[in-house]
């Protein structure tokens, strides 16, 4: 198992962000995290992430306990993150956004052959690698922020809510990339609105809610679940 | 008087100014990019000019040959007071880290009290009464070279931030903190660092000055004043307009001093501060924000 979550406690003040959250992230695979808004989603990613301090439980990755370790650290194990709201460097140019994706200890000997890596993926960002992230689309930031991961050579990465505020068509190119990304080898961890699309390109999916797993099994089976048809497809 | 009085002390007052620019860098790029405010750093530079005056007179050792040195030795100094000190205060109300930094201050005026006394002291460089003269102008040796000097640290700062990967990544921190900690950039390390560097600039600052004005424990609450006035003149957060800010009150306090009083001078920096204040409240360079 490449992630193993234990009994994961998040609390924020005195409110309970995850309670008792476990799952299992196999390598190669992709996983889905379905849940309503405030369900823990971006708790869970952020606390692997090592951004937050768990109250209680584990995170193993390949065998390293690596809960409350600092983020830094945790970035540099393989662990990637294409955060909620694209977090990129608005006042820093294309280049310079990528170039820190790559300022990890384990990402420094392959920047180049990651950069060409990214810029292959993307051309549009090589074409304009001196513009400011800040003056780009919802879009462009989006594949910026994908890219950037990308420049730290991560094993595993967990995409929150990439889709999130961009128009239909970008939409469908960013989960293209998500499942090419997986095709090529890359862990995959996704958190999506776009519940349906996310539990076909999954092999196997977490239902969160109130910061507990309610629900578990292969995108497939849980796609016909009737509580997930209800809650989540509007079914 | 005749005009080439007035061209002379506004020289002057301009080299000055540079220097005190440098100093009020400093204070930027901590707020810039660690968002605290330093009220200990006069007192900072009052360590720095301190370390220059005793290896002038036990060792006779130039203050601007030590600039570098000395800039380390703060740098260091800077570092260490952010791990160790301020760090865990940063999640703290800003009242806290208020509280914290004007202790801060306060022990290092007294302690320097306690090391050097009450005194004024300064250095007697060889080419301490030496002027160039350029046309009509006459420009004092020392504040030549106080100015060429924070001219060059503070382009090397510039250069530093701009073209670095270390430096990019210092304004990456400063531009979205959570995608810093997104990235996995080691954000404390980061902070430490510039901290770091905002003492060495005063570092440098106090080697220069010290060629111009005396110290005594006393000046460092002034200096902190003074590199406020300047920040806030220049626009928070820009380094351009630090050092606009402390060449333009450099050059105020000088015209104030031939014009009126030595002792107004900082009532004319003040003025200029009011005025900012009142008609462009983001500072000369600064972005309005929202």
């Amino acid at each position: 198992m490449m992630l193993k979550v234990e009994n994961l406690d998040v609390f924020y003040g005195d409110a309970q962000a995850l309670d008792g959250v476990s799952l299992e992230i196999e390598e190669g695979a992709i996983v889905a995290i379905v849940g309503a808004n405030g369900a823990g989603k971006t708790s869970l990613i952020r606390t692997i992430a090592g951004m937050h301090r768990p109250a209680r439980g584990r995170i193993y990755f390949r065998g390293l306990d690596i809960a409350g370790w600092p983020s830094h650290k945790v970035c540099d194990l393989g662990i990637g993150q294409v955060a909620e709201g694209r977090q990129v460097f608005p006042s820093l140019s294309i280049a310079e956004n990528l170039a820190m994706g790559a300022m990890l200890p384990r990402a420094r000997a392959t920047r180049e052959r990651n950069l060409d890596h990214v810029y292959t993926l993307f051309p549009a960002l090589a074409e304009r690698s001196h513009q400011l992230a800040g003056t780009l689309s919802g879009g462009e930031q989006q594949m910026l922020a994908i890219g950037r991961c990308l420049m730290g050579a991560p094993d595993l990465v967990m995409f929150d809510e990439p889709s999130l505020g961009l128009a239909p068509t970008v939409v469908q190119s960013v989960l293209r990339c998500v499942r090419d990304l997986n095709r090529e080898g890359l862990t995959c961890v996704l958190v999506e609105q776009n519940v349906a699309v996310s539990l076909k390109l999954a092999s196997r999916a977490y239902v969160l809610e109130n910061g507990r797993v309610t629900l578990s099994g292969s995108g497939a089976a849980l796609l016909v679940d009737d509580r997930v048809r209800q809650a989540y497809l509007g079914l | 008087m005749p005009a080439d009085v007035y061209l002379n002390v506004a020289v002057g007052g301009v080299l000055t100014g540079l220097v005190y620019g440098l100093m009020a860098l400093g204070l930027s790029v901590i707020f810039g990019v660690v968002r605290v405010v330093n009220f200990a750093h006069g007192e900072m530079m009052t360590i720095a000019m301190y370390i220059a005056v005793t290896l002038f007179t036990a060792f006779h050792l130039d203050p601007l040959v030590m600039l570098v040195p000395i800039a380390a030795v703060m740098f260091a100094f800077g570092y260490v007071l952010q791990t160790r000190l301020i760090n865990p205060f940063i999640t703290r109300p800003e009242y806290s880290q208020f509280l914290l930094l004007v202790a801060v201050a306060i022990i290092i005026v007294n302690l320097l009290l306690i090391a050097f006394g009450p005194d004024a002291q300064n250095v007697q460089t060889s080419y301490a009464y030496d002027s160039f003269q350029i046309g009509p102008l006459i420009v004092d040796a020392t504040k030549a070279y106080a100015g060429l000097a924070a001219i060059v640290v503070a382009a090397a700062l510039f250069g530093f931030f701009q073209y670095t990967r270390l430096g990019t990544a210092i304004r990456a921190c400063a531009d979205n903190y959570t995608g810093a900690l997104v990235v996995g950039l080691d954000v404390k390390h980061l902070y430490a660092l510039t901290f770091g560097l905002g003492a060495a600039c005063v570092g440098a600052a106090g080697c220069m000055l010290l060629l111009i004005f005396d110290v005594t424990p006393a000046v460092g609450p002034a200096y902190t004043l003074l590199a406020f006035v300047i920040v806030i003149t220049g626009g928070l957060g820009s380094m351009p307009g630090a050092l606009l800010g402390g060449v333009l009150i450099g050059l105020t306090e000088a015209m104030a001093g031939l014009l009126f009083t030595p002792s107004a001078k900082s009532m004319f920096a003040f003025g200029i501060l009011v005025l900012v204040l009142l008609f462009r409240p983001q500072g000369i360079m600064g972005k309005r924000t929202a």
